[in-house]
């Protein structure tokens, strides 16, 4: 197995949204929809994930209720609310920039100087 | 919206905090089962799941409180644990606690009373009146000079009106001049008072009687042609037993019946700062309640004083300026009767015309000496803290060893500061509420009449205090706070007396603590000391009458329905027979009394030389008066002679002036037998009396003049008694003379002269009175301070002292060490608070009459009080460290 990737700083919030965004999960859902889309590419710590769930239902971007898993049992769902839909197109589109903005900088050559 | 959200988020947790604990717990669980099924699943074995499943998780308690954290309820967790703490440590040191309570309930208690009566007061002084922020009184002015209270300053109605009609920035001119009536209740004739209003009067304040009506427009115009009155919610109670058919019973007051239209709702008494009104007419009664002129018709008949309420969002300068061009105007149309006059609006703290302008510099006053104890008391705790903090440092030491952040050390140390001081804040309002009505006390009585001056605890006090208990806790807790989580471990180690006592740089700041307390209780002692001085001083003015051996009193001519030829007639009857009891010396009557609100009549004056037009002509002050009454009063006649029964109605018209109004209109010359005009009619000049005080012992020698009282047509109901007895007993029997005559007459509490002086004294006494306390307090709070210091200074220093005295020292010597060094920490104090006072005593200006801000006497004195109590602060613990055992102390410390 490759050696998966630390976090980068303030990331995870914006992960969160993007799993949440393909469809309502519980916690555990979360991290396993993260896991898979990235390949396995990148560790999560797994306590950090319900303080950042709390934080961003706190701040009205998700919203929670409980509903029934996969093997039907009580889990609590989170969705997107409309706000936390606005933060992740703004979120991405400034991921994109900086990304940008990286790789230009990481391209430059001595004759570009 | 995020915010709106938060705050849901927020209120929805904190309010079910159980359930959410419940959840937060089933998903953490829902999701390490899930992990576990989902290891098992990839072949682990059920033990090796689980201990891998819980080990990637980490410690679920540190994952709840960082999710208790991302919902905002982690602060409130802390301040519950903190709150516990700081309850549970007050309760284990209740010597501490008490003590600093004490403190804090002291400053916190007299800022909160201070305050309210600021508000009851000043600020928003009539209850239940609406917007009394757009609410300013309004007086006159001549040639830009406001009067005194009660003077001829006043504006005339028909200038009033032309007010109301022409400024159109002002919503309501309103009318509230101060009356009185007497009652019959039961068998003796009781004196209220009450306010002559425009009908305007409840509409414009915003009062809604409780039964009946207010006034009726038509209700301003007609010669007395409206005797209708509204009472008092009190009166209605107390004098009509609440009868509910009231409305429409009539009631005789001054002679005239009057039909009761209105009562006033409960606790509203009226807008005259210090009394409670307990009835109010139409101002077109006028003549039946302050006869003899009717005077609404008359455009320089000035007796109006009122309020004026601003338009919303009219500043006072735009309604002044508006007024003031009115005015000018006026001036130019009727130039006779109003060139010079104007008219000026004054903020409700600064109304010249009731209490609100006499207690003003006293209140403000007030309010920098409680803020001084404030600091005092808070100086006090902080010091108090400190000496905790030192026995707080294996507490302390041990909690940053176990992980504490130094922030979360003074975080509590803080909380615990402001749970000091909510306590104190509790106890303070308390105490305030206590001492609202503590003003009326230091007020001089006035017999029978119902005074009024409570202090008032509304929102905006209540904040205000709050602001300040919050204040004093970052101010008193926050250093010893920080210094208290200053620990470290070398230091803890080693001992905390440097030097002599009080040494080391913790020793220092606690040092400095008491300086500044000393510094702030000399501010203050020395204040006292001044206005002491002042108030002895004004009682020793002479006034230039008999201040001990003459009584006087008021009779209800007017009340009672007397013509003035009847009361001039009653007045000798009267006269003849109190001067034939033994030990009366003299007696006679007059209009206005010295010394009193509403006290005299003015008038341009003419002479033979001087013909000017009567708006350029001097206004001078002059007293109706009868036979002897300057013998009576003990007013020397200089030349000429006084008044006698000849001077009546058919004989020539006379006059008497005083030695100042002699030189200004006669210099260097001879004044009897010159004359004077005085509303058209010559008077001849036939006596000079010698200047005295008429209105406030802070006065210059001011022209003055009297006429008799037979040759005007007033009723002169001032009687003055002169007597070489005990005043009381006289008293006794005048009022039994007066009674025997007519018992329907009503009379006012019989007063010595001095008595009625004294009572203008009121703002000096009120001042002296707040600053003397306060002052005492803070010297108290100061040597408590002192005493503290002194005893955990000596404690901490037992081994130095012991050495000492192992090398010879005698208690004597050790005795003489302590001693001095609190002398030398008052000696510091003192010569900053003298840097202070000197710079700040010049604020008790106005108050000061007869000695200098900079008098020594006061300063002296401060020092030496100051100095004493230093020494009786210290001397149990010089005493204490004088007995200590060397023996005892080498070996243990």
């Amino acid at each position: 197995m490759a050696k998966s990737l630390e976090l980068v700083q303030g990331t995870l919030d914006m992960l969160i949204l993007k799993a949440v965004s393909l469809g309502p999960l519980h916690g555990y859902g979360v991290l396993l929809r993260i896991q898979q889309i990235s390949k396995q590419r990148l560790e999560i710590q797994q306590g950090s994930l319900y303080p950042a769930l709390y934080r961003l239902e706190h701040q009205g971007l998700l919203a929670a209720e409980w509903g029934e898993s996969e093997n039907k049992r009580r889990a609590r769902y989170y969705r997107l609310t409309p706000a936390g839909r606005r933060r992740l197109q703004s979120e991405t589109a400034e991921w994109k920039r900086m990304a940008d903005v990286m790789a230009s900088i990481l391209r430059a050559t001595p004759e570009e100087v | 919206m995020k915010l709106l959200a938060q705050i849901r988020s927020w209120s929805g947790a904190f309010a079910n905090r159980a359930r959410v604990e419940a959840e937060m717990d089933a998903e953490m669980r829902f999701h390490i089962e899930s992990r576990i099924a989902d290891l098992e699943r990839s072949g682990l074995s059920p033990q090796e799941a689980q201990r891998r499943a819980r080990a990637e998780f980490g410690t679920m308690a540190d994952q709840k409180d960082d999710c208790r954290q991302s919902l905002g309820l982690r602060f409130w967790d802390d301040l519950r644990s903190d709150v516990r703490h700081g309850v549970r440590n007050l309760w284990r040191h209740p010597g501490f606690s008490i003590l600093a309570l004490l403190c804090l309930t002291a400053g916190i208690g007299s800022n909160a009373a201070v305050f309210s009566w600021i508000e009851g007061v000043l600020l928003r002084p009539f209850p239940l009146v609406a917007h009394q922020e757009r609410l300013m009184a309004i007086a006159g002015t001549r040639n830009g000079i406001a009067g005194e209270a009660g003077s001829s300053d006043d504006l005339s109605w028909p200038d009033f009106q032309d007010f109301q009609k022409n400024c159109t920035l002002i919503d309501a001119f309103i009318v509230d001049r101060i009356t009185g009536t007497t009652l019959s209740i039961g068998n003796h004739a009781k004196t209220i008072t009450g306010s002559l209003v425009s009908s305007n009067y409840f509409d414009a304040m915003g009062i809604r009687p409780t039964l009946g009506r207010g006034f009726r427009p038509e209700e301003d115009i007609g010669r007395n042609a409206h005797p209708v009155v509204v009472i008092s919610y009190r009166l209605w109670q107390d004098r009509f037993r609440g009868d509910p058919a009231i409305i429409g019973k009539t009631q005789l007051l001054n002679s005239v019946p009057h039909t009761i239209v209105g009562v006033a709702p409960e606790g509203f008494y009226g807008t005259f700062v210090g009394w409670a009104m307990d009835f109010w007419v139409p101002l077109s009664m006028q003549e039946v309640f302050s006869p003899p002129n009717y005077k609404l018709e008359t455009r320089n008949a000035r007796f109006v004083e009122g309020y004026v309420r601003l338009k919303p969002g009219v500043t006072a300068a735009q309604a002044q300026a508006e007024i003031s061009a009115v005015a000018a105007r006026l001036e130019q149309l009727y130039p006779a009767t109003n060139r010079g006059w104007s008219a000026k609006l004054f903020p409700l703290w600064a109304t010249p015309f009731n209490n609100a302008g006499s207690l003003l510099p006293a209140l403000s006053i007030t309010m920098v000496v409680v803020v001084f104890v404030l600091l005092i008391a808070c100086a006090n705790v902080s010091n108090l803290l400190l000496v905790r903090g030192f026995a707080r440092r294996h507490e302390m030491t041990v909690k940053l060893a176990t992980g504490a952040r130094r922030q979360r050390l003074v975080r509590q140390l803080l909380t615990e500061g402001l749970l000091l001081s909510v306590i104190a804040a509790a106890g303070g309002l308390l105490l305030a509420h206590w001492c609202r009505n503590l003003l009326i006390l230091l007020m001089p009585a006035r017999g029978g009449a119902l005074m009024n001056l409570p202090g008032r605890f509304d929102a905006r006090v209540l904040a205000l205090s709050i602001g300040v208990c919050v204040f004093s806790a970052v101010v008193f807790a926050l250093v010893p706070a920080i210094q208290t989580s200053k620990v470290d471990l070398g230091s803890a180690l080693r001992s905390e007396a440097g030097g002599v006592v009080g040494g080391g740089r913790r020793g220092l700041f606690r040092s400095g603590l008491i300086a500044v307390q000393v510094a702030l209780s000399f501010v203050l002692l020395t204040g006292a000391g001044l206005l002491l001085a002042s108030l002895d001083r004004m009682q020793r003015v002479d006034p230039g009458f008999t201040l001990d051996g003459s009584l006087v009193t008021r009779l209800g001519f007017v009340q009672a329905g007397y013509t003035p030829q009847r009361a001039h007639d009653f007045e000798d009857r009267l006269v003849d027979r109190l001067k034939a009891l033994p030990g009366i010396e003299a007696a006679a009557f007059g209009r206005g009394i010295p010394f009193s609100y509403t006290a005299y009549n003015s008038t341009p004056v003419a002479t033979d030389g001087n013909q000017l037009p009567e708006s350029q002509l001097p206004v001078l002050n002059y007293n109706e008066i009868g036979p002897g009454y300057l013998s009576t009063l003990g007013i020397p006649v200089m030349a000429g002679r006084e008044f006698t029964r000849a001077d009546n109605e058919s004989a020539p018209l006379v006059a008497i002036v005083n030695q100042a109004m002699a030189e200004q209109l006669w210099p260097r010359q001879d004044a009897v037998g010159r004359r004077i005009q005085v509303a058209g009619r010559w008077l001849q000049v036939i006596g000079v009396a010698h200047d005295a005080h008429y209105s406030k012992i802070n006065e210059d020698a001011v022209p003055f003049f009297y006429i008799p009282l037979r040759q005007t047509s007033v009723a002169g109901p001032a009687l003055q008694v002169r007597t070489a007895l005990p005043p009381q007993t006289v008293a006794e029997s005048t009022v039994r003379a007066i009674q025997d005559l007519d018992s329907d007459l009503s009379i006012d509490e019989v007063i010595t002269m001095r008595e009625q002086v004294e009572r203008t004294m009121a703002p000096q006494r009120v001042a002296l009175i707040m600053m003397s306390a306060f002052a005492m307090l803070a010297v108290a709070l100061a040597m408590v301070g002192l005493y503290g210091v002194m005893t955990y200074a000596v404690s901490q220093s037992r081994r130095e002292f012991g050495l000492r005295m192992a090398l010879g020292a005698t208690p004597q010597n050790l005795l003489r060490l302590v001693i001095s060094h609190s002398l030398a920490i008052t000696a510091i104090g003192m010569a900053i608070g003298i840097t202070i006072a000197l710079a700040t005593s010049r604020l008790l200006g106005y108050l000061l009459y007869g000695v200098s801000p900079r008098d020594p006497v006061p300063f002296l004195a401060a020092v030496a009080a100051l100095a004493v109590a230093a020494i009786a602060a210290s001397f149990v613990p010089a005493w204490r460290a004088s007995r200590i055992d060397p023996q005892h102390a080498l070996r243990y410390q």
